[in-house]
């Protein structure tokens, strides 16, 4: 018989901690899976942020080093400047990456340093248990915005992969869904092309992933899995924000 | 130049007074080698790079003053956990808060006492002159790469400033562990794993004694003071860094005037020369420590001294114009005689 589903070799065979469903597994996977097409695994280190996805080196079977939270970025130009022929990726939630993190981000893809990012938005803070992010929608009700986000007190959501874009270090950024078949297929085939960008030295690739915590949204599995196809959507439009090979 | 030569090619750093001679001539020297020289957005930033670079095993360091020094505290802690090496050199100013660019010696406390959180400690080696600026800077680097911790240069403005005659020594040829923990893309081989969490039952607790147990070997093997005048003296001054120069030429007018006055000034402050001090005030009853502060290191010299020592301080709080004078200290010399 023929094999056609298996488990990436970059990733461990383990149980992962993550809620049910939560789109951090969905994402280790979509990533692992273009690490193994590039072969990359064996010359990888990637840079583990601090929120549910801490324990990257327990599920991924690469080096990791971990960085304190929102310093992802800075942890990884120094990986990549003294190790400039590895392959290396941070892996960032958005109160890491948008808010602790944002001088970081902004610096390290204006910089244009050699890496991949991978940008978790679940809209809200998921380990330390459910509160406002900057990327937490307009109305939206948190342990800390119990009246839901108010613009004119806590601003609007931020677009990261709109505000990269802008940057000239950086030569791609994306915006993917992991919530159907359909996104999901195109999830993939941005992250592969994020990776690419950086085996061919093009310089710094971005990837937003739009992301479910099912447990700090207060919803099941399939109804959180439906918030980000529709509302998250709807204000974090997915697609391709900035391609070098383009312009 | 001393990092040069100790094999450093990798500097991350942000502009701050009285420092920028560090990263102004490393941006210079550092891509002639091959290496890389960073200008970070940030303290924070760079102490991450520093942090990033050292987990990939090669010798890099950052550079900084008080205030700068203040936001690496969070990344120092995190290498002290993560049990990475990587050179930190703090050319002190004044403060509290912007303070002011004078020499100072108010961040002893923020060095020694581990500055950020977690109770750890790192190497703190305080140079005295421009000779012992090039040559403790190798010396970090070694004891960093050595007990898999940070080490940081502590020095002022005076020393920082200074210019002396100086040889240019070369590397010492110090045997060291391999860096078979750094990170570097499996390559067949075993993963690796560069963390300071540790969330397993006991983990955290192991982890801390070891750290503990480091500590204590540094203490045991890496000690280093100068005793200047030591083995007659009725006074004893201890001092570090710049004012212990100072102190030094007060300790030789003293001498000169029949009083048995000695200095003993700690070289390493982490770890601190306990038995030292305890083994010069068995015979020599009254110290005087001296400090350009309000009195930080005389804390660590009253638990180490014999019991019935005494202990005075003499200190400034940092300040324009408030480097003392010999004189100046001559005088509390006599007053504490
Ligand atoms: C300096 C510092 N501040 C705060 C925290 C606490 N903290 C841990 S994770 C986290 C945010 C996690 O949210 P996010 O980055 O969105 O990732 P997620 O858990 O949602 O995947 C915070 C604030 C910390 N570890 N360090
Ligand atoms: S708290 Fe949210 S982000 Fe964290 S594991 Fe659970 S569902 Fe995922």
């Amino acid at each position: 018989m023929k094999q056609v589903f298996k488990k990436p070799e970059s990733l461990k065979d383990v149980q992962t901690h993550f809620c049910p469903g939560c789109h951090h597994g969905t994402i280790h996977r979509l990533v692992a899976e273009a690490m193994d097409e590039f072969g990359v695994q064996q010359h990888t280190i990637g840079v583990a942020s601090v929120g549910c996805s801490v324990f990257l080196y327990g599920y991924f079977d690469i080096d990791v080093v971990e960085s304190p939270h929102g310093r992802a970025a800075a942890v990884a130009t120094g990986v990549k400047r003294a190790k400039p022929d590895s392959f290396v990726f941070t892996y960032q939630g958005d109160g890491d990456l948008a808010a602790i993190g944002t001088a970081e981000i902004i610096h390290a893809a204006n910089r244009g340093e050699d890496i991949t990012v991978i940008f978790v938005n679940n809209t809200t803070y998921g380990m330390t248990g459910g509160q406002m992010a900057p990327t937490t929608l307009l109305g939206q009700r948190t342990s800390t915005s119990p009246y839901g986000r108010n613009k004119s007190k806590d601003g609007a959501p931020i677009r990261m992969a709109e505000l990269l874009s802008q940057l000239e270090g950086v030569a791609f950024s994306a915006r993917v869904a992991v919530d159907s078949p359909r996104n999901l297929m195109d999830a993939k085939k941005q992250i592969k092309k994020a990776f690419r960008y950086q085996v061919e030295g093009k310089g710094f690739s971005f990837i937003e992933a739009l992301s479910a915590c099912p447990t700090n949204w207060g919803m099941n599995p399939l109804s959180a899995n439906a918030r980000v196809g529709a509302e998250m959507c709807d204000y974090f439009k997915p697609g391709v924000y900035k391609n070098v090979e383009n312009l | 130049m001393a990092a040069i030569e100790a094999g450093c090619r990798y500097y991350f750093g942000y502009p701050i007074t009285p420092q920028s001679d560090i990263p102004e001539y490393l941006s210079r020297e550092l891509p002639k080698l091959g290496g890389e020289f960073i200008q970070a957005e940030s303290e924070i930033a760079s102490i991450n790079m520093l942090l990033g670079a050292s987990a990939t095993g090669v010798r890099a360091m950052t550079s900084s003053s008080s205030p700068g020094i203040s936001l690496k505290q969070e990344g120092i802690s995190y290498m002290a956990g993560s049990e990475l090496p990587g050179v930190i050199v703090n050319i002190s100013r004044s403060g509290p808060g912007l303070g002011g660019i004078d020499a100072s010696q108010a961040d002893y406390f923020q060095a020694v006492k581990g500055g950020g959180h977690g109770g750890y400690h790192i190497v703190v080696l305080a140079p005295a002159s421009v000779q012992e600026l090039y040559d403790l800077t190798m010396l970090a680097f070694d004891l960093a790469d050595n007990y898999r911790m940070p080490a940081m240069v502590l020095g002022d403005s005076v020393v920082g400033q200074m210019k002396e005659a100086l040889v240019a020594n070369r590397r010492p040829d110090t045997k060291l562990p391999p860096k078979d923990w750094a990170v570097r893309g499996r390559g067949g081989g075993e993963q690796r794993v560069v963390k300071s969490l540790f969330l397993g039952d006991g983990e955290l607790e192991a982890h801390n004694w070891r750290l503990h147990a480091k500590y204590q070997e540094l203490k045991e093997r890496e000690t280093r003071w100068e005793e200047f005048m030591v083995a007659d003296a009725r006074l004893l001054v201890t001092a570090f860094g710049s004012t212990a120069r100072i102190v030094k030429t007060a300790v030789m007018m003293a001498r000169e005037a029949g009083l048995k006055v000695g200095l003993l000034r700690p070289v390493t402050l982490f770890p601190f020369p306990e038995k030292a001090l305890q083994r010069a005030t068995q015979q020599c009853k009254k110290v005087l420590d001296i400090e350009l502060n309000t009195g930080q290191m005389v804390e660590d010299v009253r638990l180490c001294v014999a019991r019935d020592a005494e202990v005075n301080f003499y200190g400034r709080p940092p300040g324009a114009g408030s480097l003392p004078t010999p004189e100046e200290l001559l005088e509390q010399i006599r007053k504490h005689y």
